[in-house]
This record gives C-alpha cells, structure tokens and sequence, in this order.
C-alpha cells in the first residue's frame, strides 16, 4: 500500500487534516523503541486505499528532540511515498523552515496550505501559483477545520502518486564556502562509510550543523571523518566570522525570505488579532491565575455533575438489571456456585463497578480535550509560569500536570516538552502526585459513604491536594537530587480555535477506549486472580479473612493502622491499586461481603470507615505509588531502574505520611 | 540598542542579536526569532514576555528576553 506521511510544525492544524483524511480509521501505537505515539490510518480515495502515518509535529527536522528525530528517520528511511507538509499560512515564514529541512531531504514533497481562513482574516494574501513555482512544489489550499480543500488535496496527491515522478524541488544554495565543504565531506562519506540509506550530501549538511545524531551515526563506523568535519567547521568559522550551523540556519530563512516577499502580501499594520484580545483578558497579569483556577473548577464541577450523577447512574442500572438476569439465569440451568460467584462477584462486582465509572471519564477527557485543542493549554502553562518559576519549576511542567489529570502516563510522556534533563526528571517525578482518572472511581464510593452532600469540594480538595503535593515535591527535588538552573520559558501561544467536535470525540475516544480495554484486560486478569486468592485455600468462606487473600492483607495491615485504616480490606485494597487504580474499588467491592452493586459497597463502607478514615483513606489513594502503566512510562522515560525504584517507594511514603498526617491530626482536632 | 526586556508594550522592531549559548540560539531561530527578524512586543507587564512575529506569537521567560536585543 502506498504510504503518505504528514509532517508540519505544532499547531499547524495536521492533526485536523489527519482526522479528515483518514475519519475513524485510525490506529495509534508507539514507534518501535521510542515511547513517541505513532498515528496510523487508512483514507480511501476513489476505490485505493493510501496508508496515512501522521509524523509528531515540530518545527525543525534536527536532533534536538526524540519527536525530531523519530520523524526525521521515518522520511529518510522508511521513504514513504509522499510527504504531505502541512503549513500554517497565517505563520508562514516559520512554518516554511521545516519546509527547506524536507526539500533538503529530497522528501516528495506535496503542501498543503492549511488556514487560509486565518491568513485571509489577518489581511494576508499568498499567491499560490507562485509559492508553487519558486519552491517546485505542489500547494494545495485547504481550511482543514471546515474541511475545504480535502477533496483537492486527495485528487492532488493521487494525481503526483500516479505520474510516479519524483518531484525535483528546489535547492537551497548556503554560499559558496559552505557548498564546497558540503560536496568534499560528501565524497568522503560516499567513500568511507556504508550510509545506512541516508542520502550523502544529507549527511555532510548535517555534518557541519553539529547533529549529534548524525555524529554519532558516522562517528562509529569512521571517526576520521568526524575530524575531517570539525577542520571545515573551523575553518569556515574563521572565514565568516560564524559557525556553519548558525550559517545554514541563516541562508535558510534568506531562501525562504526571498520566496515570501514574492508570493505573500501582509498588511502593514498589524490588525489585532480576536486571540490578543482574549488573551488581553486570559493572560492578564491579576486576572489569568483566578480565572484559570476558575476554569479547572468548573471543570471538575461538570465531570462530576454529568459524569457521575447523570450518566454513571445509567450505567450502574443497566449492570444491575444484566447481572440479575444472569445470575437468574445461571441458578435455573444449576451452574456450580463456584461459576455463579465468580460471574457475579467477581466479574460484575469487579470490572462492572469499574465500567459505572466510564461516562465520568468520558467527560472529563471531553473537557480537556475541548481545553487543548481550544489553545488554552498553553496560556495555562503561561499563567502558572510565574509561580512556577517562583518554586523552582517550568511553566511547561504545569502543562504535564494538568495532563495527568486525566491520567498519568500522558501526563509522564508530556515531560518531553521540556527541554532540559533536570526539569524532565522532575516532572516525570511529581507527576504520579497528581490525581488521575482511575483514581476517580475510589474517591466516588468514599464520597457517597460519607460526604453526599460536598462531593464536588471534596472533589476539589483532593486535587488540589495532589497538585500541591506535586509542586512541593518537585520544589524539594529540585533543591536536593536534581540541583540547576531551571530552563528558560519559550513556548508558541497558538491562536485561539474551536475545537472540533470529531477532534476532540476522537481524542476522547482514544483515551477512553484506553480505558474500557484495561477494564477488559488488565483488570479482569487482577479481578481473576484476586478471587482466586480469595476462595483458597479450597472451602473457605470466599473473600474472608482466612482466605490467603485475606492472610496477605491481614501481614501488610498494620502498617495502616496509624493512618486510620488497619484493615485487611483496605490492605488489600491499596495493594491491588498498584496494579491499576481501576481495580481499587473492584477489589473492595469484592473483599466487602462480595457486594455486586456501587450501593452495597457503600454500605459497607460506611460500616468498615468513619469520615475521617475514609478522607485519609483518599489521601492514600492520591499519593501513594502510581499503577504498572505509570511505572511503565517512568521507567521508559528515565531509562534508568534506579529512579523507577525510587518513584515506586518515595510516593508510597509520601502516601503513607500524608495519610497518617490527616488522620493523626484530624484525631487530635476532636473529628472521627 | 536595547534588551527586549525593557521594551514597552506595542513597541516594534528587529532582533538584532542574541546573546546566549549556541543550542539555544538555535532553538530560538527555528521557532522564528532569528537576527533580523521584525517583531512587535505583545505583552510586557509581568511573567514571560509576549512576542509576536509574523502571525505567530511566542512567550519567552523573562531572563531570555534579557538577552535579546533589539532597536
């Protein structure tokens, strides 16, 4: 099949055209060996289907980031068919620069000229024949989030695809010196070293632009030409008073100035745009912290409203009505008691109070989704830069907290935005502080034991408990194991869009079918084995004290009893939720007397907790160690098992600490 | 010649050097803040200063923009 790749800056809108290419047949997995997402789909022009590969957005084809490089390899070694670069026509000088790195690629390369309507209200005006013919390129204008220009776009590329030629674009000279370095390293490349399907005068470029991936890549198979690259790069130093890869980075943007002032005509007053003046409002230096504060809450009113009340309430009926008729159903065709108990305790106890928990994620990845894809995201990690700063931290790493609301791997994988090693560590560190979705489902059944009446404050508390956590924690990392200079803040404010609907139903989508798949896999496997433990040794009370479940939990229990919660139960519990947060509440649904119905659960608790019990409890489940999909995603993105470990055990104590704090104090302070 | 930091909002100029190591400059260039380069100061009261250029705009820290000069 023929394999298109999209390949453009962040918010150049790519993803948008991606959607509309490909509509739901989209597929994401990783990238072999790095954790970067790689987007796959099918879009079906006229009866032939194309692959589509939706490469990460960046604004440059260096090695400065793991996204540069994974989308750089898959253009220069995978050779897809066609690259379709998506430039933002609004911004187009800046976009044009990743534009030069493809042609110097010798990438087939086709452009699409995305938000023409954003250009056109801006008072710009490209003249599209032209762009084509300096660049010898094909453009194809398109307004993606309307999308106009897709259908262009599809009969554009099929038409390059069947003529089969490759596409001769332009080259960029870089002046005479630099071109002459470049063709003497090149022959000495062609004549040393194997090229691993890299184009030669490619690599010479790179060469004298100091990529350290590159450098490395010919470094070991022949180290002679490392020297013979640092010989050009001093000599041409002396002669232009710069280094070569300023050099380059400069003729760059002269090509690329040459072609704007002849194709494209800017107002010469700049026309305010609508994003100044909403971020007159949104950034204002008293106003954006509240108004962000009262964003958040509002979204964490609304997940709860909707969510839970509304539509987790449907699910729950639906699950008790299945599980009665099976459960009839069962009992009338004489199943064994044990297949009885484990379909009902155990599968609907276990994963069905689990999926009641679906609408609720839902929505919350529906209203951070809407956030994102809005552009607020980055005026969020603007607004808390300040205070950020003030503690020790980057703006950005906001940014992976508020991801990990939703859940934590994202949230640990978005660390790679900061482009320092010691804010990374840091972020990816704090991160399993912040409460994710899975946790969601436990605070729920707490808070209808025992606080019916103030779930959306306790909701709040909790949160903002975890994000204080985080930052004070990374306040401490970054005084004691992680000492530097913080890096600095530079980051594109991409102007306010709508969000569209499909793109933020497909982003939920994802997320939550995430979700379900780990409800009907990982935790179906705990939920199996949790109940195996728990009807042995063979004629035990299932789920009892004396069951080896219930031996393990009563070992670990005591260490809980100073933070209010010395229960095996609990133990047990909180020991599941290192597997999957998920699996908390299945576990305890199923250790409180098999109890099949969120109703009965709580009931239970109410028994087994008191208030202050439950809210430390809570506590626990917020700080504690993250789930194995977490552990997962820190030590991929440390790479180091020594700061797995050190996660793994510095949140359980904080956990535990935190948890006894409450409950100690909450004691002293005359609650119960 | 003066440091972008010190410029009021609405001003309007051109980046005449950056001083600072060279990753960064780098950076900086492929995001579009190049020598050269025409900008105007969006936003300058408090936090990273506001930048736009181009149709694009870009937030960079205080103590970066110390170290972008301009006329």
């Amino acid at each position: 099949m023929i394999t298109i790749a999209l390949a453009g800056n962040p918010n150049c809108g790519k993803t948008t055209i991606f959607n509309a290419l490909t509509g739901s047949n989209q597929h994401i997995g990783n990238w072999p060996g790095v954790t970067v997402e790689k987007k796959e789909g099918i879009c079906k022009v006229e009866g032939q289907q194309f692959n589509i590969v939706d490469l990460p957005g960046t604004y440059s084809l260096g090695a400065y980031s793991e996204d540069e490089v994974v989308a750089r390899d898959f253009i220069l070694k995978e050779k897809p068919d066609l690259v379709i670069n998506v430039v933002d026509a609004s911004n187009i000088e800046r976009n044009l620069y990743l534009t030069t790195q493809l042609l110097e690629m010798k990438a087939n390369v086709i452009i699409a000229l995305n938000m023409m309507d954003e250009a056109e209200k801006a008072g710009i005006q490209i003249d599209i024949a032209s762009l084509s013919k300096q660049l010898k390129v094909p453009v194809v204008s398109t307004v993606a989030s309307r999308n106009k220009g897709i259908q262009e776009l599809k009969m554009k590329f099929c038409e390059v695809l069947s003529n089969n030629g490759q596409s001769k674009p332009e080259q960029i000279s870089f002046g005479g010196e630099i071109d002459a370095a470049v063709e003497s390293l090149e022959r000495e490349i062609k004549a040393s070293a194997s090229v691993n399907g890299y184009p030669s005068d490619w690599l010479a470029l790179k060469l004298l632009e100091n990529d350290k991936y590159v450098i490395d890549l010919l470094g070991k198979q022949n180290p002679e030409i490392l020297n013979s690259a640092q010989e050009h790069i001093k000599k041409l130093t002396e002669k232009m008073g710069l280094e070569p890869e300023m050099t380059i980075v400069d003729k760059r943007y002269e090509f690329i100035s040459k072609i704007v002032s002849k194709s494209v005509k800017k107002p010469s007053k700049r026309i305010e745009t609508t994003s100044d003046k909403i971020d007159k409002i949104l950034t204002h230096k008293w106003f954006g912290l509240p108004i962000f504060a009262l964003i958040m809450f509002g979204i964490y009113q609304l997940t709860f409203a909707i969510g839970q009340e509304l539509l987790g309430g449907i699910v729950g009926y639906v699950l008790e009505v299945l599980s009665e008729n099976i459960s009839g159903w069962l009992e009338s065709i004489n199943a064994p008691e044990m297949l009885i108990s484990f379909v009902i305790d155990g599968v609907f106890g276990g994963v069905g109070t689990v999926l009641e928990f679906v609408p609720l994620i839902m929505v919350l990845y529906i209203l951070l989704g809407i956030l994102e894809d809005s552009g607020y995201m980055a005026r969020a990690a603007y607004v808390m830069d300040r205070i950020m700063r003030a503690l020790g931290l980057h703006g950005k790493t906001f940014i992976s907290m508020l991801v990990g609301v939703g859940c934590n791997v994202p949230g640990i994988m978005s660390a790679r935005t900061l482009d320092n090693k010691k804010d990374r560590m840091i972020a990816i560190l704090i991160n399993p502080f912040i409460s994710c979705g899975a946790r969601l489902p436990i605070y729920l059944v707490f808070i209808s034991a025992f606080f019916p009446k103030n779930g959306g404050t306790v909701l709040f508390i909790l949160y903002a408990t975890g994000f204080i956590g985080a930052i004070i924690a990374g306040k401490l990392l970054s005084k004691t194991l992680f000492k530097g200079e913080t890096s600095y803040f530079i980051m594109e404010l991409p102007p306010y869009r709508v969000p569209t609907v499909r793109g933020v139903m497909l982003h939920m989508w994802d997320k939550v079918g995430g979700f379900i798949k780990r409800a009907g896999t990982v935790i179906f496997a705990v939920v199996t084995l949790l109940w195996v433990l728990s009807v042995l040794p063979f004629g035990v009370e299932p789920y009892s004290q004396a069951s080896i479940l219930g031996r393990i939990g009563s070992a670990i229990s005591p260490i809980f009893k100073p933070a209010g919660f010395g229960t095996w139960q609990a133990a047990v519990g909180l020991f599941t939720g290192i597997v999957a947060k998920e699996a908390v509440v299945a576990t305890l649904g199923m250790v409180y007397a098999g109890v099949e119905e969120c109703a009965e659960l709580v009931a239970a608790i109410q028994q087994h907790f008191t208030p202050l019990s439950a809210f430390s409890f809570m506590i626990m489940s917020l700080l504690y160690t993250p789930c194995a999909a977490a552990i997962g995603a820190i030590k991929r993105e440390t790479d180091s098992w020594k700061w797995t470990l050190f996660a793994i055990l510095y949140t359980f104590a904080i956990g535990w600490m935190g948890a006894v704090l409450v409950f100690q104090v909450g004691r002293l302070l005359g609650f119960n | 010649m003066t440091s972008l930091v010190f410029c009021p909002e609405g001003t309007k100029g051109k980046i005449l050097d950056i001083i600072c190591d060279k990753t960064l400059a780098k950076r900086l260039c492929e995001m579009g803040l190049n020598k050269g380069q025409e900008v105007e100061v969006i936003k300058n009261d408090a936090g990273p200063v506001i930048v736009g250029l181009n149709g694009s705009r870009i937030a960079v820290g205080r103590c970066m923009a110390l170290k972008i000069y301009v006329n």
